[in-house]
């Protein structure tokens, strides 16, 4: 068996919005579009994926948070209704999902080997959470890959987001790990946002992108700063930041998905690829890849 | 006078054991067991309307009120799956839910119903609600708890939910859906050894019981931001729930408390509490924060600078 690999890591926000403009038959409410920038970004991450070999795409979603350890989904399939319950006027989601529970078992093992408090979901009548549809349906929106969630536990706010990416980075070697020995290629997926500040009011139409913009301009500056070290492949860097950006703008980061991410991807010292940048309701929200193979890379924008 | 309006109110825990496994421990048996007592004070009580604040409902947009007639489904919870499911079939006072929505707004809250099939009912109100009232002999209304509230839009909620039972007559009972330390072990414990996390949480848990026990209901109102401060894991901004339960129930503390069990659950604490008005009072009452009937927004510091 040769050794597997992680051929794409993708920080890749899951608002239900830009699942709601798609129209997607799996969604039910039905909208004019909005949010064209971050989902034409999307498209474009699609299509390159469509040209990678890859076996399974594993995310880690904020919104599966756990308190005890870090979980991992371990029933092959799921198949229900995902009612956003923060906007379920725009996200109502019928998914029929596959999951790698071979992948997921050697993953949970291997963190556990490391240390990490960890479980596996075995209950069948569990929701697989909306970032993780959200994420997975603009990345391959036809479902034809099996999927592994893993939970965010919550040490950010239980200790410090110091404990948090000591945490998150040995998570994502031992993710690492298992993946190597399992021979598979694997697309990693950090579904979260960056500034993580929301407006508390909706437009009357939700897509009306007059209405549309950052919270604040600070918010601004730190989403930019971080991505200028994206660009410049930085992530050592961008991880030492973490915790003041973390903290200056409610930033999703603080679910620890981008550090496990890193820490699995042995810390990218080469430029990601920028496939967009854009507020939902006022959070900032980037799509960005980081590609191993130097040869597979490109300059998108 | 509509005093009455109020029949009791309720604090409970959110986690799911009292539910799913009150056998797993002596401690999870006692709380059930309040629940139980409590299920039985409801039924022999004049309610006509359960309304449900739940700390495990965050909500983004304003506040949302569950306004779906049955809302059915079957939950898991998040950290505790491996206990079991929760299969939910609730009835909502949707009429009551538009009302509660109307008078938020009037106070200058954002505020919206939810009517949706297969919403995501939270484990705290599953748990509650199940508990509490088995049979849905009461309908039920739930509040989410915004995250970015703060005291003066909380306090103005349940002020508008007040404006909505007198409105409307309705006799309600009130339930709190909130841990106290919140706490938990990240690590997996034996049921039989569960304990509070600490003995600075403990140590707390018990003075607010104490204020409980005494109705000093507004007193722990006002001791809100100290409390979040000192044993609540700080996730949202703000220690909300004593906030509420005072405004829709009175901002006073005349109240015969009753803390029918404490107990650790998975290391938070966990208390079943009645209070009900009374015409009694108790406490030197030093109220440090003002009174708010209407929701301004927030204040725009930066804009007033130069004042």
């Amino acid at each position: 068996m040769s050794k597997g690999e992680i051929v794409l890591g993708a920080l890749a926000p899951h608002p239900p919005h830009v699942v709601y403009a798609e129209n997607p038959d799996q969604n039910e409410p039905v909208s004019e579009g909005g949010w064209e920038t971050l989902r034409w970004g999307y498209h474009r991450l699609a299509r390159k994926l469509e040209t990678i070999d890859y076996d399974v795409m594993v995310v880690f979603t904020p919104h599966w948070q756990t308190y005890v350890g870090t979980h991992f989904l371990g029933v092959p399939g799921f198949s229900s209704k995902s009612v956003d319950p923060v906007f379920p006027n725009i996200f109502r989601y019928n998914y029929d999902l596959e999951v790698d529970v071979d992948l997921s078992e050697a993953m949970c093992k291997a963190a556990s080997d490391a240390g990490l408090i960890t479980r596996m979901m075995r209950n069948p009548d569990f929701r697989v959470d909306y970032g993780t549809i959200t994420s997975c349906h603009m990345m391959n929106p036809r479902w034809d890959k099996p999927i592994i969630t893993i939970s965010s536990n919550r040490n950010t706010h239980y200790y410090s987001p110091e404990v948090m990416i000591e945490q998150a980075l040995a998570l994502g070697k031992a993710c690492r790990t298992a993946i190597e020995e399992s021979g598979k290629k694997v697309v990693l997926v950090s579904s979260h946002s960056l500034s993580h500040r929301h407006f508390v009011t909706e437009s009357p139409l939700p897509e009306d992108m007059s209405k549309e913009h950052i919270y604040n301009h600070s918010q601004y500056v730190w989403d930019m700063a971080l991505i200028d070290l994206f660009r410049q492949g930085k992530m050592r860097e961008a991880i030492d930041i973490m915790p003041e950006f973390t903290e200056q703008t409610i930033a999703e980061t603080e679910g620890g998905g981008l550090v496990w991410m890193m820490g699995a991807m042995g810390m990218p010292d080469y430029p990601a690829e920028i496939y967009g940048y854009q507020s939902v309701i006022g959070t900032g929200n980037c799509i960005a890849a980081w590609v191993p193979q130097s040869d597979k890379r490109e300059i998108v924008l | 006078m509509d005093h009455d309006i109020i029949q009791f109110g309720l604090y409970v825990p959110p986690h799911p054991h009292p539910l799913l496994s009150p056998g797993a421990s002596e401690g999870y048996q006692r709380l059930r067991d309040a629940f139980d007592t409590c299920r039985e004070r409801i039924e022999n009580s004049d309610a006509d309307l359960i309304i449900v604040y739940s700390t495990t409902w965050p909500s983004i947009i304003g506040h949302q009120f569950q306004a779906n007639p049955n809302s059915e489904w079957v939950h898991v919870d998040d950290d505790f799956h491996y206990l079991g499911s929760m299969p939910y079939s609730f009835t909502m006072d949707s009429v009551f839910a538009e009302a509660c929505v109307e008078k938020a707004q009037e106070r200058g809250l954002q505020a919206r119903t939810v009517n949706y099939d297969a919403f995501p009912i939270d484990t705290g109100s599953i748990t509650a609600l199940s508990l509490l009232n088995p049979d849905n002999r009461i309908p039920a209304t739930i509040v989410s708890s915004n995250m970015y509230a703060n005291r003066s839009e909380t306090i103005v909620l349940g002020k508008a939910i007040r404006d909505a039972l007198t409105e409307e007559k309705r006799k309600a009972v009130v339930v709190v859906v909130s841990s106290l330390s919140n706490r938990m072990f990240t690590e997996p414990i034996d049921p039989s050894e569960d304990r509070i996390h600490s003995q600075k949480d403990d140590d707390w848990n018990r003075k607010i019981l104490e204020f409980f026990e005494d109705g000093r209901l507004e007193d722990l109102s006002q001791l809100s931001r100290e409390i979040h401060g000192q044993i609540r894991v700080q996730k949202v901004v703000a220690y909300k729930p004593a906030w509420w339960m005072a405004s829709i129930m009175g901002q006073h503390n005349n109240y015969d408390g009753e803390v029918l069990a404490y107990e650790a659950l998975n290391g938070s604490g966990g208390a079943v509490i009645q209070l009900t008005p009374s015409a009694g009072s108790i406490g030197d009452k030093e109220f440090d924060e003002d009174d708010v009937e209407y929701y301004r927004g927030d204040r725009n510091v930066l804009d007033q600078g130069g004042v």
